[in-house]
């Protein structure tokens, strides 16, 4: 099919052209930038110059900027590092989580527990995905003292913001280091870490038109997360490894664009979210509508519609308008491609037959009123389908 | 047509892919999970594995075609899994291929393929589906010794309508020859063996482990002398000379085979091979793909397992019963085996073994 409709923003984006250029540009030159000679000190400009260019574009200071090669690193750098670098410090060795995060926090974590000795207390979520910030309340008083809290941005499946600045400054009055994954929220949510007030940040370059393997840790200079890879001692020795001086600077173009047109770029998915799910309960009446209902972008990703089609299997809605030349997402992929009910909706309270029933569309700066409009047309007859191989009404053996 | 190919990652089921892809069917490839204990994790038994599934990704990848992998562990348990262990328990020696193919691979993934819109199931089986004048008709491989049609006897009209199978007219060498041409990895993968959801083999301990030890006497079938003991008469197979563990020995050493299991009263009868001479046939729960067969007896070729030899004999139906009479006996034939009939290279029906004689002197 010529023309799909790619409706899998969350999962990665088209790389952006001005991107691609700049990529093309620095991936011309050699040089190492961690060497003494000209070459060298050529990339090393190139690196520190998107640095700052993402620290002024996020407001924080460049040396809070640590390149990783991707989200799940800095993720694993995060969680990992900042409990290690924690413990060690104060002793503490609770960590508390939302149930809700990223695998690439939900298994360190878990990593965390089952090999490295952690008490983890799982943070519950209402109805809607969010965190229950009198839980979260309660747990950071705990006796034994807590050595890191982490809870996402906003979630990936089901788009429901956290309650990120009030966890932050909760954290900080209780002295309890705090990381949020803010991989879905860069360039569709205002990003001002700065005046976040928390102690790491999490970013991923191929979720806003950047290349893929690059992203960074943007943690407080102050910190020293204990590395997880070691070598050459790049990145203050908090992570070692020769630096991706184009990637770096395509990530740095990316962040730019990002940042700057997020209003005109929320507006946009709003928009298209609202003609998507408004267009989808009147093909399909009885879809529900899963995450936080509000129309605006403050509670809810801008980008985000998941929606559960009671009797049908994702998978199978997933295949049947894939065929019809339509991406999108069951929200969780599994590397055997063996459909898992979503651990996102389980802590939700949604019972495992209608997690197993949705679907998640995300929306992106280049997604068009065509592709909106052509789920729409496609969903009722997949739906249908797909309830009839549900059901398996039709009786050959 | 839209064809589901059903891909294990194998080397048939993926030249049967690309021959529907390149007769111009629209197809999509799927592969089974039908397992998920830790034992297929990792290592290739040719069947269910992880690696598998990736190989049939890959060969979809490489034939350009949709890939999706479709859980049917549940189904699996119910269907084959529990069967097998619930057919032993009685006594009995289930095939679970068959059983397989009957329940999941032309059921439950044809009813979800038809529904989903599509016409077909298409799979690496080394049979023929011929178009017949009583409808579609299921015959024997040009590959005798590859032939699956035995683990296909159990399925209706209605099944071998949708069913596809593009390798019945191949050799398995050409097959090979032909994955090596197509460029295709999986060229030189070995050819699945044994029972997949038991990768190391061992039967007796799957069974037993399920149904726990039921000790008894293992008695000379003649004498009715206790030769020993066993720790689970389902552990025991109509036929089987090893593991019996007896503490009399035969006079003059002649070897001594199971003929007979009673699971009610624990008792394993062993015996001289003679005994394990049967030619009647009773079968249960008959299948015909075509007309069926009625109480007007007919000269068949009946063949009672997988890569087994056929043998001549006379079929009629008795009520709901197959009865099919041996022109020379078969030797150890276990309650529980199909028993599939043919007319030269046309399956004409099937049945379940249910029970056995010998008739003539």
């Amino acid at each position: 099919m010529d023309e799909r409709a790619y409706l899998d923003h969350a999962a990665t984006t088209p790389m952006l052209p001005q991107v691609r250029d700049v990529w093309l540009e620095e991936s011309r030159r050699v040089g190492n930038p961690s060497s003494l000679h000209a070459s060298g000190r050529r990339a090393r400009r190139t690196v520190e110059e998107a640095r700052e260019s993402i620290a002024a574009n996020l407001d924080v200071r460049p040396s809070a900027v640590v390149f990783t090669a991707g989200g799940t690193e800095a993720d694993n750098l995060a969680v990992k590092g900042l409990f290690w670098a924690s413990r060690s410090a104060s002793g503490a060795n609770r960590l508390l989580a939302s149930a809700i995060e990223h695998h690439a926090v939900l298994d360190p974590v878990v990593w965390l527990q089952e090999d490295q000795g952690a008490n983890v207390s799982w943070l519950p979520v209402d109805g809607v995905g969010r965190v229950r910030v009198d839980a979260l309340a309660e747990q950071l008083g705990h006796p034994d003292g807590v050595a890191l809290c982490t809870v996402m941005w906003a979630n990936n499946e089901i788009g429901t913001v956290q309650p990120v600045a009030e966890i932050a400054s909760l954290c900080r009055e209780a002295g309890v280091l705090f990381h949020t994954d803010a991989v879905q929220v860069l360039g569709h949510l205002p990003a001002d870490l700065g005046a976040l007030g928390a102690d790491a940040v999490t970013l991923s370059s191929h979720k806003i038109g950047g290349p893929f393997g690059v992203g960074a840790l943007v943690v407080d200079p102050r910190l020293k997360p204990t590395a997880v890879l070691h070598g050459g001692g790049q990145e203050r020795e908090i992570r070692s490894g020769t630096l991706d001086a184009p990637g770096i600077a395509a990530f740095a173009t990316a962040v730019e664009h990002a940042v700057r047109g997020q209003e005109a770029r929320s507006a946009h998915l709003l928009r298209l979210r609202q003609r998507l799910v408004e267009g989808v309960m009147a093909a399909v009446p009885d879809a529900v509508l899963n995450g936080d209902p509000g129309t605006g972008a403050r509670d809810r990703l801008p980008g985000n519609v998941h929606l559960s089609f009671p009797g049908c299997e994702g998978d199978l809605l997933l295949m049947l308008l894939d065929a019809a030349g339509i991406d999108c997402s069951t929200g969780s992929a599994c590397t055997a491609g063996i459909p898992e009910p979503s651990h996102v909706l389980l802590a939700m309270g949604v019972a495992e037959g209608r997690a197993r029933s949705s679907l998640r569309f995300s929306l992106g700066e280049s997604t068009t009123d065509r592709e909106v409009d052509a789920v729409v047309t496609a969903l009722p007859g997949a739906v249908d389908r797909a309830r009839r191989a549900g059901s398996l009404s039709v009786k050959v053996g | 047509m839209r064809v589901i190919a059903a891909m294990s990652g194998g080397v048939d089921s993926s030249v049967a892919a690309a021959r529907l892809v390149d007769a111009g069917h629209e197809v999509v490839g799927v592969h089974l999970a039908l397992s998920r204990t830790a034992a297929t994790a990792g290592g290739s038994r040719g069947c269910c594995t992880l690696d598998d599934a990736r190989d049939a990704r890959r060969v979809s990848d490489l034939l350009g075609i949709p890939f999706y992998v479709w859980d049917l562990s549940e189904r699996f348990r119910e269907d084959v899994i529990d069967d097998f262990v619930e057919e032993y328990r009685r006594g009995r020696t289930p095939n679970p291929c068959l059983r397989c193919n009957e329940r999941i691979k032309f059921a439950a993934v044809l009813e979800r393929a038809l529904a989903l819109g599509f016409d077909a199931v298409g799979t690496g089986h080394y049979a023929r589906v011929i178009a017949g004048v009583d409808g579609p008709e299921l015959h024997r491989a040009v590959d005798a010794a590859k032939d699956q049609s035995y683990v296909l006897g159990v399925l209706n009209e209605v099944q071998l309508a949708h069913s596809v199978f593009p390798l019945g007219d191949s050799l398995k060498s050409e097959v090979r020859d032909e994955a090596e041409t197509r460029g295709l990895l999986v060229a030189r993968k070995p050819d699945s063996h044994d029972i997949c959801f038991i990768p190391d083999g061992d039967t007796a301990a799957f069974v037993r482990a399920r149904v726990g030890a039921d000790p008894g006497d293992l008695v000379d079938a003649t004498t009715g002398q206790v030769l020993g003991r066993h720790e689970g008469a389902h552990a025991f197979t109509i036929g089987q000379r090893r593991g019996l563990n007896l503490k009399v020995a035969a006079a003059g050493g002649a070897p001594r085979y199971v003929v007979d299991v009673d699971v009610a009263s624990g008792t394993v009868s062993v015996g001289a091979p003679e005994l394990l001479d049967v030619d009647l046939v009773e079968g249960t729960r008959p299948v015909w793909p075509g007309r069926p067969l009625g109480s007007d007896p007919i000269a068949v070729l009946a063949q009672v397992r997988a890569h087994g030899a056929p043998h001549p004999g006379i079929a009629r139906v008795e009520g709901d019963r197959l009865v099919v009479e041996l022109l020379e006996p078969v030797r150890g034939l276990a309650p529980g085996q199909a028993i599939v009939l043919y007319d030269g290279t046309r399956v004409v029906g099937s049945a379940t073994v249910d029970a056995t004689r010998r008739v003539s002197a």
